[in-house]
């Protein structure tokens, strides 16, 4: 189903079979897309399914093995960025190609020569910035540095980089992620308005309620291929439907148990008065407290960046606190030292898996021993027992249904299955509490659905959870109970159970809502 | 300590500082473009050997002899740089192995000592060197004629090239892309600026700037060659980048300062002061440290910190 034939004009951009190899993958598998002048474009597809590698091919960062990109009806070869820009054609990218330690004026003429001149003004790029802000609608301060800026301004500064540059086709990868619900019906609105003036975009998601919200067609990727083209229509705006086309079958995300058993719990995770600053000594944690009960699923909603981290990192003992109290089955944990966390029961899972939770040069084996190496169940006398460790990792890796062997490399495993080592030694000792952070991030949706049922499991076998996440939707199906942190406060615990998307929406953004 | 003293003092750290800002300055070009290279002190001897042996071999007026000697260094740093660049650019090899390779291969116990042995340099003194020149007739004014008016060309030369490289950082467009590339080259090479084009021009240019401050030893310093001759004014003007925060104008003041604690060493020995000279080539270290400290520092994190991209290799298809 293509639109060619609804329109006279050719179509703005668009892929003709574009293959794209890369080692040991066909990222994109003869892939084709039309983008007419005016439009706003979806392209859905879980991770991995290659939606950016086709957009890369469309603003020439990539170039396709087979297949052709047109614009406007012509066929063009787009051999670099450049390139892409002498046809209009701009990307935002999903982690912001801005240059923090310049001004936002410095950034947008940036390796663009208006007037050819050797000369670099910076009074007078900042006063042409200012003026195409103004004619474009897109409030930006040109002068500040983009390190001063927030996510949501640094995103208005991307768009209009691409304006003030003549842009016709845009093309935004992922641009909600990191933006609360009001900020992304803004960006909608001005998209909305581009298309307007003719504007082609194009919107990459693996969201389906943005997709429907804001495109007029959806092209739908899976594992590299195009599985179809859907016009939204009141009729197809059916999330069913698109769900089904994206990953190929029913998905249930839901939460498949409801817990019961947290009014009876004891508190296994507690936290009182925790206050923590950043590297930079900014305080980012303010005054939490909050408890976690045996048995019970605590989320933490909010915008990346309002403390999450600092918060993890504070509880594990990895970040020393400048206040507060922290108590694990009830005994106090040391500050700033997570052998006192550990002993205490409390297991932690960073954000960062390969970075902070593994040692991704080591066999499963040494990573899944690194946490109690010392104990009896890895060591004889004062040597390690390689066999006793073996067959204990053996043992782990059929229970936690990791495929991989206890010699194979961390670093070779992929996203799912690291996360599954790591739970599996991080949950082997029976922890009494457990932190985990954006524990599905990067992960496909078989990883992400096994993940979120082994959490559950954890929880309903008397474990307490304190799950912290940027997807709003994954801390929803989750959680008993919601937390939202904004600033490195807490601005409200809500009950699963009558939880409001408006209102979380409104705390993530600050705004205190009357209880 | 009578005026006397602290003219020649200070005449003399100027002196001693111009290599190491010239060096210096060639560093901070190919540091800012995300190229780090250690090789300094290899390509400064490269540059002061070839210079001194074409000195050397050339008859005809001094200062046609010193222009040629000069362009020998330039083409001996600019060669030696571009192994750096072909290794760390070309094959994304690890900057900081490439440079060390860089300055053992030419430094005090490599090609440089081996071709000054070949080429017979050793114990014979300079056939020309660069001299104090009378600028304007100003040189014999009290204080400030000798410590401004009555030095060599290179010097007057090197004070022009710090405000031209201050010039072209800040004020003109392929300054900042050159800024660009050193902070981010994702995001410069997806605004259209060639990242690989700017690492290899800059790494060239520091190379050519390290071959002219290491003739500066063997041209005007001492006019004359030992193996290891520059002794480490490779490290110092590495040091010196830092003690700078990257900036062209500290670079210069840092330089000269790092010159007055060289020369206060010599002069004081001079005068039977007997501190251990150690001690003063310690200090310029010493204070690169500090200066280090205070770029790690929370405040320092924020407006003094190195460019983002320093000694990574950059590539395109990396995902």
């Amino acid at each position: 189903m293509t639109v060619d034939s609804q329109a006279t004009r050719p179509p703005a951009i668009s892929a003709r079979a574009v293959t794209r190899r890369f080692p040991g993958v066909i990222a994109n598998d003869k892939v084709s897309l039309d983008v007419m002048p005016g439009q706003i474009h979806g392209l859905l597809g879980e991770n991995g399914s290659g939606k950016t590698t086709l957009c890369k091919m469309l603003t020439g960062l990539y170039r396709p093995d087979e297949g052709e990109i047109l614009i406007d009806g012509k066929p063009v070869e787009l051999r670099s960025p450049s390139d892409a820009f002498e046809y209009g054609i701009f990307m935002v990218q999903q982690h912001f190609s801005l240059i923090d330690s310049l001004t936002v004026a410095e950034n947008l003429v940036l390796g663009w020569t208006p007037h050819s001149q050797m000369r670099f003004d910076r009074k007078q790029a900042e006063r042409e910035v200012a003026e195409a802000a103004e004619k474009f609608n897109i409030q930006v301060d040109s002068s500040a540095y983009v390190w001063q800026l927030s996510v949501g301004e640094r995103q208005r500064v991307e768009i209009l980089r691409a304006l003030y540059r003549g842009a016709r086709i845009l093309i935004l990868d992922e641009p909600t992620t990191a933006l609360v619900p009001q900020e992304c019906d803004e960006l909608f609105a001005s998209m909305a308005s581009l298309a307007g003036s003719d504007h082609s975009i194009i919107f990459i998601s693996h969201k389906l309620r943005e997709v429907m919200t804001c495109c007029d067609y959806v092209t739908v990727l899976r594992h590299g291929q195009r599985v179809g083209t859907v016009e939204m229509t009141e009729e197809s705006r059916q999330p069913r439907r698109l769900a089904q086309l994206m990953v190929g079958r029913e998905v249930v995300l839901e939460r498949k148990t409801a817990t019961t058993a947290r009014d009876q719990g004891d508190a296994v995770l507690e936290l009182a008065g925790v206050s923590a600053a950043n590297d930079f000594g900014r305080l980012r944690v303010n005054d939490v407290s909050l408890s976690v009960h045996a048995g019970e699923i605590v989320g933490i909603a909010g915008v990346a960046g309002n403390g999450q981290v600092e918060l993890a990192e504070a509880i594990s003992g990895l970040r020393r606190r400048t206040a507060g109290e922290i108590t694990v089955g009830g005994k106090t944990v040391r500050n700033h030292d997570p052998r006192s966390a550990i002993r205490a029961g409390l297991a932690y899972i960073p954000e960062d898996r390969l970075g902070v939770g593994l040692a991704p040069g080591l066999t499963i084996t040494d990573n899944i021993m690194l946490k109690s190496f010392g104990g009896k169940a890895y060591s004889k006398g004062p040597f390690l027992s390689h066999r006793k460790a073996r067959a204990r990792t053996d043992e782990l890796l059929e229970r936690f249904g990791v495929k991989g062997k206890a010699d194979d490399l961390v670093r070779e495993l992929s996203g799912g299955n690291a996360q599954k080592v790591l739970l599996a030694r991080e949950l082997s000792d029976e922890p009494a509490a457990l932190v985990i952070a954006s524990p599905t991030r990067g992960l496909d949706v078989a990883a992400i659905e096994s993940v979120r049922e082994l959490l559950v499991k954890v929880a309903a076998d008397g474990a307490g959870i304190l799950l912290i996440s940027e997807d709003l939707d994954e801390v929803l199906d989750l959680s008993d109970r919601i937390a939202v942190m904004y600033e490195g406060k807490i601005m409200g615990v809500l009950d699963r159970e009558g939880a409001e998307l408006d209102e979380l929406g409104m705390l993530m953004a600050g705004i205190e809502v009357a209880a | 300590m009578n005026n006397g003293l602290v003219i020649t003092l200070i005449t003399s750290g100027i002196v001693y500082g111009t290599p190491l800002v010239l060096a210096g300055l060639g560093e901070l070009l190919t540091e800012r473009s995300g190229v780090l290279n250690l090789g300094l002190e290899g390509m400064m001897l490269m540059g002061a050997v070839c210079a001194f042996a074409v000195s050397q071999n050339l008859g005809g007026p001094s200062w046609l002899a010193l222009v040629v000697a000069l362009i020998a260094a330039i083409v001996a740093g600019t060669l030696m740089s571009l192994i750096h660049a072909f290794v760390t650019i070309t094959l994304r090899a690890n900057q900081v192995v490439s440079g060390l390779a860089l300055t053992i291969f030419g430094g005090a116990v490599g090609l440089s000592s081996y071709l000054a042995g070949v080429w017979h340099l050793g114990g014979t003194p300079g056939r020309h060197r660069f001299g104090p020149i009378d600028v304007f007739g100003l040189g014999n004014l009290p204080i400030v004629g000798p410590i401004f008016f009555h030095q060599d060309v290179i010097v007057y030369l090197t004070v022009v090239l710090v405000a031209c490289a201050a010039w072209y950082l800040h004020h003109t467009r392929i300054g900042l892309h050159l800024r660009a590339v050193g902070e981010n080259p994702h995001a410069a090479d997806s605004m259209g600026v060639n990242v690989t084009r700017y690492r290899y021009v800059h790494t060239l240019v520091g190379g050519a700037l390290a071959g002219v401050g290491g003739a500066y030893f063997s041209l005007a310093i001492t006019p004359s060659w030992t193996n290891g001759l520059t002794t480490g004014a490779g490290w110092i003007a590495l040091g010196l980048v830092i003690f700078a925060f990257w900036r062209p104008g500290l670079l210069l003041i840092g330089g000269y300062l790092f010159g007055l604690i060289t020369g206060l060493g010599f002069n004081l020995q001079a005068h039977g002061v007997t501190l251990p000279p150690e001690v003063f080539s310690a200090l310029p270290y010493f204070v690169a440290i500090v200066a280090l400290v205070l770029v790690s520092s929370v405040w320092g994190k924020r407006r003094l910190a190195a460019p983002a991209a320093l000694a990574q290799p950059y590539a395109r298809e990396e995902r």
